[in-house]
């Protein structure tokens, strides 16, 4: 008889492995696959230098200049993790966060009128900043007591707001707020890319200015934390929480057919062999008849050998170019990182510009950006698809990721990953089930 | 005395003895059967490379959990030396091992099983993919485990120290089961581990993520 798993997971990419690694710490017994040589997938760091220049078919090596390759390690999609967002929770709940270290993003920036002005993460610098007049200030500063204040199971804290009807728009008018502190607090705090969320209830904005807050009191500076090598660390150390717990691991494996029965999967074929399986999950990649486009991302990964300008010298950073600034409708994001944090050879810096992709002429879209980059010393330029299910695979028991949006953190990939668990399980998700549940250390601690 | 934390990983074929060997190491016993709890029968039987779905029947059965990380501090001259020891957590099986496996390793020790001679040929792939991951100045260990087996040998103990001088590996034929070598293969790595970082990472460290004072505390090992 074939092999039975209860999960066969497809493809390593982040929500893949975590998934992978609830399910394992669960009890169900996964064989895990990735067609590619790799773990990552869409999220993996590229290493050495010299995969990079191949992967974008770049002519040649990548010149002396760059350094030894293998110091590289260079993300494909740009995000970092909010210090107190779903995804550090998963981290400690699972103890994925022993295998990597981290460091804090240096500072967040806001693009305004041709110029960029630190996001303040004090309030000494809110004061200092000339992001707002001072009347604006004050009114601002009584905006922020009151999200900090809001909680969603206290009515009290509500002051006469009802937050699952009265929309943003009106909270805003309620203190006053002019349209520049609109501006900031739209896009450089809740990190909406859009102004659509203005006539939504205002309940999810003031909870993401929380989670802004909240992350930024963690350790100061920013809300954003990176982890050294690059994010590729994040789907291996779940895998690995996933090979702790059973989970059996192939790459370079390629993936022949996904047998369905009577509408409902029942296994894997690769390289002539079935593994049967009674639930899937898989990226998009997998499925390409299962998922539909319902936009493009552009994505330029670009080296420097210097930091931004303007930012203080950082060696890591955010700018958010709001959407007003450039006359568009979404939002252009520049996520930096250096030589600090194990991903590119000495004194080199990656800034990694992303948007939703508008118009016919995507790199046009994004020339604001380049111009705070120059002088650029490469460009590494994808635009990929943004797939999604087109079920939620009640039926065929296939459950696909979303995948990787615009976004600039991994808060919509956790929500991603919930929802997949709650779909596969019949049950809410709960961090609690990401504990591990038993010990597999050994020696002193 | 100073304290060193210096990460150890372990490399070979599924079933030579790894976990058996730092078993030996830090609790100082020895289990044919090891522990159930710490899935060593997963490593009772040998699986070939180009294994198939259905051979993997043999593996791991739900519910048990794999020894990942086993620990031990030992005094070396004016150091205390605290091993940090990974397992593969059974990745190596399908040579599935992650490049997170070898970051930032002072020592890697490869075990092969002296009585199977397929498992010295594939030390080389090993030793390959340890130089493509692993940090540059990584120290090798090369184990000839189960040397207690002498008379269903396989693997001559000259060839083996003739291959590990070539790579300026340490070189010892150990026993878990008898306890050989074993004390004698960590102390050696202790000698061989310079003194002073000498490859201090360029961007300096980072830091491990902690829960906020205010959460409930959690019994953490």
């Amino acid at each position: 008889m074939n092999e039975e798993y209860d999960v066969i997971v497809l493809g390593t990419g982040l929500t893949e492995c975590i998934l992978s690694g609830i399910m394992s710490v669960n009890g169900k017994k996964v064989l895990h696959m990735d067609q590619n040589p790799y773990y990552g997938g869409e999220s993996a760091s590229i290493t050495p230098l010299e995969d990079l220049y191949k992967r974008f078919k770049l002519p040649g090596q990548p010149p002396a200049s760059m350094g030894r390759g293998r110091d590289w390690n260079v993300d494909l999609i740009p995000k970092f993790l909010m210090a107190n967002g779903q995804l550090v929770k998963m981290l400690l709940y699972t103890e994925v966060t022993r295998y990597m270290d981290f460091k804090v993003i240096e500072g967040s920036f806001v693009y305004k009128g041709g110029k960029i002005y630190k996001v303040p993460s004090t309030e000494a610098e809110a004061l200092a900043s000339s992001l707002m007049g001072l009347f604006e200030k004050r009114r601002f500063r009584k905006f922020l007591v009151y999200v900090a204040n809001f909680d969603e199971k206290d009515p009290r804290t509500f002051e006469g707001v009802d937050p699952k009807k009265t929309s943003m728009r009106e909270l805003y008018k309620k203190f006053d707020l002019g349209q520049d502190v609109i501006d900031f607090t739209g896009h450089s705090l809740a990190l909406y890319r859009t102004d659509d969320y203005l006539d939504q209830p205002c309940c999810d904005t003031i909870n993401r200015i929380k989670l802004y807050s909240e992350s930024l009191a963690r350790y100061g500076k920013s809300p954003y934390l990176y982890p050294l090598y690059g994010l590729g660390e994040l789907p291996q150390g779940f895998a690995r929480l996933s090979a702790i717990y059973g989970g059996t691991y192939m790459l370079n494996k390629p993936i022949e057919e996904i047998i369905v029965q009577n509408g409902k999967v029942v296994g894997v074929k690769s390289e002539g062999e079935i593994a049967r399986c009674k639930q899937l999950i898989c990226d998009p990649s997998y499925v390409k008849d299962r998922v539909e486009k319902v936009g493009q991302v552009i994505r330029v990964i670009c080296i420097l050998s210097h930091p931004i300008k303007n930012t203080n010298d950082a060696n890591s950073c955010q700018i958010i170019i709001p959407q007003n600034q450039v006359n568009r409708k979404s939002d252009i994001y520049v996520c930096m990182i250096s030589f600090a944090h194990n991903v590119a050879a000495q004194g080199k810096y990656i800034a990694i510009v992303s948007t939703t992709v508008e118009t016919k002429e995507p790199e046009k879209e994004i020339r604001p950006a380049l111009e705070l980059l120059e002088p650029i010393e490469q460009k590494f330029v994808s635009i990929s698809d943004l797939f999604v299910p087109k079920d939620l695979g009640t039926e065929s028991q296939i459950f696909i990721s979303r995948a990787y949006d615009a976004t600039t953190h991994f808060e919509t990939t956790c929500d991603d990953i919930k929802d997949i668990y709650k779909r596969m399980t019949g049950s809410e998700f709960d961090f609690e089930e990401m504990k591990r549940k038993k010990n597999d250390i050994y020696g002193e601690d | 005395m100073a304290l060193r934390e210096l990460k150890v990983c372990l490399l070979g074929d599924t079933g030579v003895g790894k976990s058996s060997i730092v078993w030996r190491f830090v609790e100082d016993s020895f289990d044919p059967n090891i522990n159930p709890t710490i899935g060593t029968k997963l490593f009772v039987k040998i699986l070939p490379l180009s294994a198939t779905f259905n051979s993997l029947s043999c593996s791991f059965s739900t519910g048990q959990v794999r020894a990942s990380f086993m620990t031990k501090t030992v005094q070396y001259q004016n150091e205390l030396h605290k091993f940090l020891i990974w397992d593969t957590a059974g990745q190596e099986r399908f040579r599935a091992l992650a490049p997170m496996y070898y970051r930032g390793s002072a020592a890697a020790i490869i075990v092969y099983d002296i009585t199977k001679e397929e498992t010295f040929s594939t030390l080389k792939n090993w030793v390959r993919e340890l130089r493509q991951h692993g940090p540059p100045s990584i120290v090798v260990a090369i184990a000839g485990n189960k040397c207690d087996l002498t008379d269903v040998r396989e693997v001559m103990e000259r060839d083996a120290k003739d291959y590990a001088d070539s790579i300026h590996a340490i070189f010892v034929e150990t026993s878990a089961k008898n306890a050989i070598n074993i004390n004698e293969l960590f102390i050696e790595i202790s000698r061989r581990i310079p003194s002073t970082d000498a490859n201090p990472p360029s961007g300096g460290k980072g830091f491990k993520l902690r829960r906020q004072p205010s959460e409930p505390k959690r019994s953490c090992c």
